[in-house]
């Protein structure tokens, strides 16, 4: 037992260390940084921090990027919920092409899509909106929120259903009422999925965007290369751009690994 | 095939049990003799389950020993205590054929392949699997499934003990009867002691010739089917066993009599034990009669469940349950209750408190 | 079982007008771009299949795909096993379990530039954890900007950290959902451990493995921010995998055609071998 967890042990300090050099080296000034090897912050510094949240171009890029992918999970999940219905209870025609198709999209490297989505969204004139990012995003959300929505709805007994029409539910007050709170759990590991993927995302929201919604993590990168090596300015910056995620994850930790599995992510 | 011997068995899941009910098993004293089919019978978390797997060296008892054949196994692992298990759910290697399963057990001890291929088929026979000895495991019927869990068990002849827990849950209930009378006959055929563990009666009372009731991590009774019908030792036992079961009234005892409402009740034999406790009388609905004179009641429902009547009458606010098998009263009517007076016994604080009858002895 | 209902298609409606929107008029413009050539002011002249012969016979386009193959690879075979590995190493059940799971989901919700840059920060020869400590503790030399090695381990050890956590996951799901029963059953046949993790644990995980391996060849396949932050495809072209190179010739470049027809080849081979993959990997459940 005691062997065993070394290997849990061991991993979980790798995967910390990386993140405990970013967070060390955003509470120290720059010349501490450049000016040689320390552990820990020896002069530690908020002034990283300050930068951020007085200037509008640093917080204003986290704001865009919380309003893209907000929007992008409300959408998503959205239109993915009757159609995983669809797809949960009945037959039709082209039902499992249209599925694999859906499918297909998510392995679609999004550099190919960078430039015709750059041209499109020029040509619908949404360049530079938040909507546009959202929109974009969709392309790889909505199939995998209909895959997962489509696997819990499938462990939800079709009785239900017929329960609700005899009792007189009309289809879209049972769907509301009755069916999508049965399968909340499948709603949450799908929006923290959509969520995930549309935070993590650049490719597609730096192309996108030029200076209205643009991304924090694009904002990031100009630092990077335009003001030459602000590393702590860059560091504080990555850190904050953790904290989502990681509040996201603690509301959903009960339903990560069930989820991975059941939503067949 | 061994005897087995529970000395003073204790289990508590608890690393510091406070008290008694911290157990989830108070001590158990008890003897399984070579080659006998037994049942332990009693209702979810009485802890027949924790029983099985401490048998089965599964877990470790917190206190006492298991001898199998006097030799003291409390702290052997399962696989050297030669005993097979069969499962709630049936247990197979998927991606193994069925030929594959059953050889399994064997080939883990190191046994020559021929010997294991003879071995594999005579059990395929026995249990009428040979035909589906190619076919994946995974793709069997849950009846197919459980035989082949039970194959692996039985493919060892050095196979102390077979045991089962509860094999017949996810089983169809056709099917059950079917593979209840096979179990049976492969008891006859292998002459493995055999435990087997059911919250059902009917699969108990069917299977065992020995059958231990259990209750809240105790043994209340262990006897013959007949044994736990006619003379239950407490009134769990009366009242887990039997349909329905038996009818257990709040009396009074005084001059050596029992009197239920002032009248009195005649019993089967003399009154034992101390004076202290609360006493209830015990008779099973079957030596329930109606009659002239008798307890008088009120009839509340009658039910027809084919071969017979069942009869629900009321004796002020308690109810009484009489079978009989014609001249069915009507609900609403008085009647008068009869019971049956060498069926008819004393139970103080649960416990039997009445002597048997010399004649019903025999 | 499902009932026949042309109706639905009212539900999958929405999920239609919105990828259709987003995948074909997109996938129609990288087509036709792929046929033609461009010289500017919306000017095209039909090309045929040029830019497809062109760039099957490109040595720089061998190269990337090359290096692209070779990356994933090497991730696929280090970042299953130790999954799997981990996954069997984590407990079962304890306070301690979410807190596992939380850390180890926590690298997936990085913006994967911010992964990029945080991995050049880590790995800096005098300044970064990582670079000081090889450099200066254990005296290897060690810079990913100039040493071809340095940069490739550097790029694969940051997919390991960023995605091992997904094939870990997914594989501690599976082996959560073994009942108690198989391993009892398993120890009273007298089954080794490695007995156990080839005939109960490997073939209950074999699902979510398959979806694990899928996903991560897609990812990795698909690849572009976190190497493109970490070494900018360098030293030279070294690790300039695919994706990089073909937003280096759409973007940067704007040399349309080409651009399209890698395009095209590039979504073709994933979606090729992942079909391969998946039909492979779940040939046997069919049969049964």
């Amino acid at each position: 037992m005691q062997k065993r967890s070394i290997v849990t042990i061991t991993y979980i300090v790798f995967l910390l260390l990386p993140i405990y050099w970013l967070v060390a080296m955003s509470f120290k000034p720059t010349n501490e940084i450049l000016g040689g090897f320390s552990l820990f912050p020896q002069t530690f510094t908020l002034a990283n921090y300050k930068v951020i949240f007085t200037d509008p171009t640093w917080y204003w890029g986290y704001i865009n990027s919380i309003i893209y992918v907000t929007l992008n999970t409300l959408i998503s999940v959205a239109v993915a919920l009757p159609a995983a219905y669809a797809f949960s209870r009945y037959r039709f025609l082209g039902d499992k092409q249209l599925f694999f198709w859906l499918l297909t999209n998510r392995m679609a490297p999004a550099a190919v899509f960078a430039l015709p989505f750059f041209q499109l969204y020029s040509a619908v004139g949404l360049f530079d909106t938040h909507l546009a990012v959202a929109l974009a995003h969709t392309l790889f959300n909505v199939p995998l929120a209909v895959w997962i929505l489509e696997g819990f709805m499938g462990g939800v007994p079709k009785e239900l259903d017929e329960t609700a029409y005899v009792d007189g539910y009309s289809f879209p007050r049972f769907f509301v009422t009755i069916f999508v709170p049965t399968i909340k759990a499948g709603v949450g590991v799908a929006a923290f999925f959509c969520f995930m993927f549309s935070w993590v995302e650049l490719l597609l929201g730096k192309t996108l965007t030029s200076v209205a919604a643009k991304p924090i993590a694009a904002t990031m990168t100009k630092t990077a290369s335009s003001a030459g090596y602000e590393l702590g300015l860059l560091a504080a910056a990555g850190t904050l751009t953790i904290i989502p995620g990681a509040i996201v994850i603690y509301f959903v930790r009960n339903y990560i690994a069930k989820g991975f599995a059941m939503g067949r992510v | 095939m061994a005897k087995i011997t529970l000395s003073q068995l204790r289990h508590s899941y608890f690393d510091q049990p406070r008290g008694p009910e911290d157990y989830a098993l108070k001590q158990i004293d008890l003897d399984w003799h070579d080659g006998g089919a037994y049942a332990l019978l009693g209702p979810s978390g009485c802890g027949k389950s924790t029983l099985l797997n401490i048998i089965s060296g599964l877990r470790t008892p917190s206190e006492g020993r298991i001898l199998f054949d006097d030799q003291d196994v409390t702290h052997l692992p399962p696989d050297q205590r030669n005993i097979a298990q069969v499962f709630q759910f049936p247990v197979i290697y998927d991606t193994m054929s069925v030929y594959d399963n059953l050889a399994f057990p064997l080939r883990n001890r190191g046994v020559p392949a021929a010997q294991i291929d003879k071995r594999v088929h005579e059990i395929a026979q026995m249990l009428e699997v040979e035909e589906m000895l190619n076919l994946r495991a995974a793709g069997l019927s849950p009846d197919n499934k459980q035989k082949i869990s039970m194959g692996r068990g039985l493919v060892r002849d050095d196979v102390n003990v077979v045991m089962f827990d509860e094999p017949l849950t996810v089983i169809d209930p056709h099917l059950k009867w079917k593979l209840r009378s096979k179990l049976k006959e492969l008891h006859q055929r292998v002459r493995a002691t055999m435990i087997y563990v059911t919250h059902d009666q009917t699969e108990a009372l069917t299977f065992a010739d020995q059958v231990v009731v259990m209750q809240d991590g105790e043994i209340v009774q262990i006897g013959t089917p007949v044994d736990l019908f006619e003379r239950p030792a407490h009134t769990f036992v009366g009242h887990f066993i039997g349909s329905p079961g038996m009818n257990v009234l709040p009396c009074e005892v005084k001059e050596g009599g029992a009197f239920i409402a002032g009248q009195q009740v005649a019993l089967e034999g003399e009154i034992v034990g101390g004076k202290q406790g609360q006493t209830q009388i015990g008779i099973r609905p079957e030596y329930v009669s109606l009659g002239s004179d008798g307890l008088p009641a009120t009839v509340k429902k009658v039910a027809d469940v084919g071969r017979h009547y069942v009869v629900d009458a009321m004796m002020g606010e308690q109810k009484v349950s009489a079978i009989i098998k014609q001249d069915v009263p009507e609900p609403g009517q008085a009647v008068h209750l009869q019971f049956k007076p060498e069926q008819t016994r004393l139970y103080r604080d649960s416990w039997l408190a009445t002597a048997a009858r010399e004649a019903s002895a025999s | 079982m499902k009932t026949e209902n042309q109706k639905a298609w009212f539900f999958v409606l929405p999920v239609l007008i919105l990828v259709a929107f987003n995948a074909l008029i997109p996938m129609m413009t990288v087509v036709n771009y792929s046929v033609q050539e461009t010289f500017g002011d919306n000017l095209f002249f039909w090309e045929g299949l040029t830019w497809f012969e062109n760039l099957l016979r490109s040595e720089r386009f061998h190269a990337a795909l090359g290096r692209q193959f070779l990356f994933t690879f090497l991730i696929l075979i280090i970042e299953v096993p130790l999954g799997i590995a981990i996954a069997m190493s984590m407990p079962r059940k304890g306070i301690w379990v979410p807190f596992c799971l939380v850390i180890m989901a926590l690298p997936m919700l990085i913006p994967w530039n911010v992964v990029g840059a945080m991995w050049n920060i880590f790995t800096l020869p005098d300044i970064g954890l990582m670079g000081y400590f090889l450099n200066h503790v254990l005296g290897i030399s060690y810079d990913m900007t100039q040493n071809v090695f340095a940069a490739w381990v550097t790029i694969i050890i940051m997919d390991v950290w960023h995605w091992t956590s997904l094939v870990v996951l997914l594989s501690y799901a599976g082996l959560v959902s073994i009942p108690e029963a198989y391993y009892q059953a398993a120890k009273i046949d007298g089954a080794s451990n490695f007995a156990v993790f080839r005939f109960i644990q490997l073939p209950k995980m074999k699902n979510v493995l398959t979806i694990a391996i899928l996903l991560r060849f897609i990812d990795s396949f698909n690849i572009y921010t976190e190497p493109f932050v970490l070494t900018g495809g360098g030293p030279g072209n070294s690790t300039t995998l695919l994706s990089i190179d073909l937003v280096k010739i759409a973007l940067g470049q704007f040399d349309l055609g080409p651009a399209a027809a890698m395009s095209l080849i590039y979504f073709a081979i994933t979606l090729l071998v992942s079909w391969l993959f998946y039909t492979l990997m779940t040939k046997d459940d069919v049969r049964s």
